[in-house]
């Protein structure tokens, strides 16, 4: 798809995340409109994925979302790439729905294959689906996105020394570097933790874009999937603003996990243009 | 009583090792991950046979959850490998979210369970596990009593879809089942009695035959029915022996709390009220000392099942 389709697009999908958020009176905008141009490049540029969707995905690109509160992009996306309609998205958060608080495979929703929520077991399961493809001599990709804060997990590091060791050279994380957790900056919470040089020194294969630039985010895919196969783990630091698109929403960590109020709602939906129609 | 004659004596990981190596033989799709414990975990053979199979993950049991339940979407049937202790409270948010709630074909085997991992002290003798594994919804919880069972368990787990906790333990004991007896969720009755029901699991089913020895020697007649899977538990089974004996004891290496005692006695509770006592550890840390010695102190044993049984019995009406 052209960068210009691909903006539409993500200008539609942060309109339904405000949308939703707004709808559910609960959820977190923040992080969703962050990493909105990114899920677009891969599910609209990047990925070959079937929205007929199977649990196994033999042949197909995979995407695990680990920090699973940023749900609202993810089902936004899914709906425009056709794994269920758009109408769905009214329902999510609400009872009896399959758009969960965090992604589930519980509810059968096409396109999701873990539950995510809990942070930092994202990782591990991409380590362990790519190792899957690799003894299925499947020749695709598996995509991981984690949150930056989420990083303080331990788990991730036991995941990305073993995909190292392992040399599993068929994944490509990306981490959300926004900058911010619940309680703040996350230099204010844990310091300077330069990720580019820790993957590094893990033994990965590591990249940096401004996740919120379009162009950049397709041409730094290309480049970074003509790496894979070449023995190490690849990681992209992806720079990103938290509620980027709505501009009272960016530049902390306020709107991380907060809903909207009709004002709030119209005001954010002034600077979005409605480019696929609204759910 | 009926007479076991004792086949042999062997640790139930060396059937959880023999029965993992059988079932990557008849399923390509089968995989094994361990966390460092290869030798202690028996699963050398398999890595051995299977070595693009075998995944030695480092001691990092939380990245093992998370990568086995990765590897079942392309249709592998991973298996982890570590003692009991980490193979659940060290990864409970694992296991819950990763692969009880997303419904991940993954197979929980967990070796060191109980007080019988001996002189390595409480630290490593978990005995919370049964009861932290049968509170997630979904997870079938299997506790074999001998090498036979814990080999016929292995190869019939990987032929179900759907989480599994499988425990076994690290002591030599008696090796008696009929492999070829076995199928999960089914009570299997060593002994038809009429005066007591004695329900036992793991290392506690052959205390269980013993007790029975000593107990027709006082001219009691006990039903012994081993309940290898806690969960689901053989309702039927369990109900129509109690239905005949009146009165019930069980018996595990684990705590009273959540055990399978408490799931037979919620089981009788809602269904047919009557006495029930059990033979586990009471809310109480295990400590170093050899097998045998810490099963007589905390009272996990053939005397201890003789004596909650005339306990029991006294109670019935």
């Amino acid at each position: 798809m052209q960068t210009e389709e691909l903006k539409k697009v993500a200008s539609q999908v942060r309109r339904d995340i405000v949308r939703m958020v707004h709808g559910a009176k609960s959820g977190h905008p923040g992080g969703s409109l962050g990493c909105a141009d990114y899920l677009v490049a891969l599910y609209f540029d990047a990925m070959n994925h079937n929205k007929d969707f199977s649990m196994d995905g033999i042949g197909e690109d995979l995407f695990f979302l680990s920090n699973g509160h940023i749900s609202p992009l993810f089902y936004s996306v899914l709906a425009h790439s056709g794994y269920f309609d758009k109408s769905e998205l009214a329902s999510f958060r609400k009872l009896n729905g399959r758009l969960q608080g965090h992604p589930t495979t519980h509810e059968h929703l096409p396109g999701i294959r873990i539950a995510s929520g809990s942070l930092g077991q994202g990782l591990s399961v991409g380590v362990g689906a790519a190792m899957s493809k690799k003894l299925n001599n499947d020749g695709s990709l598996i995509y991981v996105l984690c949150g930056d804060g989420e990083m303080q997990e331990g788990q991730n590091w036991e995941a990305i020394m073993f995909a190292a060791k392992q040399k599993t050279d068929n994944i490509i994380v990306a981490i959300d570097v926004n900058g911010q957790q619940i309680d703040g900056s996350t230099k204010s919470i844990m310091g300077d933790y330069p990720l580019d040089a820790k993957f590094l020194a893990f033994g990965w294969d590591v990249y940096s874009m401004d996740g919120n630039n379009m162009q950049e985010i397709v041409d730094t895919l290309k480049i970074v999937k003509a790496a894979t196969g070449k023995g190490k783990p690849i990681a992209i630091m992806m720079k990103t603003e938290m509620g980027m698109g709505v501009d009272f929403m960016m530049g902390s960590h306020k709107w991380h996990g907060i809903a909207p109020n009709d004002t709030d709602l119209a005001n954010a939906l002034a600077g979005l243009p409605e480019t696929l129609g609204d759910y | 009583m009926k007479t076991y004659p004792i086949i042999d004596k062997k640790d139930t990981r060396s059937g959880f090792g023999a029965g993992l190596s059988e079932a990557g033989k008849e399923n390509p799709n089968v995989v094994a991950l361990c966390a460092d414990l290869t030798g202690s975990l028996k699963m050398d053979a398999f890595a051995a046979a299977f070595p693009d199979r075998f995944i030695q993950v480092g001691i990092a049991e939380a990245n093992m959850i998370g990568m086995a339940a990765g590897l079942t979407i392309g249709g592998k049937i991973p298996f982890t490998g570590t003692f009991a202790n980490f193979s659940t409270g060290r990864v409970y948010d694992q296991i819950r979210q990763s692969v009880a709630y997303s419904g991940k074909n993954v197979k929980i085997c967990a070796s060191h369970a109980g007080l019988t991992l001996g002189e390595d002290g409480a630290t490593h003798q978990i005995l919370e596990d049964i009861g932290m594994m049968k509170m997630l919804p979904g997870m079938i919880v299997i506790n074999p009593c001998d090498y036979n069972q814990t080999k016929a368990a292995t190869k019939a787990i990987a032929k179900i879809d759907g989480p599994v906790y499988l425990r076994f333990g690290r002591p030599v004991v008696p090796n008696f089942t009929d492999e070829n007896n076995f199928e999960i969720g089914k009570a299997i009755v060593f002994n038809e009695g009429k005066d007591v029901s004695i329900f036992a699991t793991g290392h506690l089913v052959w205390q269980a035959i013993e007790a029975g020895h000593i107990l027709a020697e006082k001219g009691i007649d006990a039903e012994i029915i081993n309940i290898h899977t806690i969960k689901p538990l053989d309702a039927a089974a369990i109900l129509k022996s109690v239905a005949k004996t009146g009165c019930a004891v069980t018996a595990e290496e684990h705590q009273m709390n959540g055990g399978l005692g408490d799931s037979i006695a919620q089981l009788l509770a809602l269904n047919n009220p009557l006495p029930i006592e059990m033979v586990a550890v009471n809310d109480s840390f295990g400590e170093s000392g050899t097998p045998e010695q810490l099963m007589e102190k905390y009272g996990l044993n053939a005397a201890s099942i003789v004596d909650k049984a005339l306990s029991v019995i006294s109670r019935k009406k």
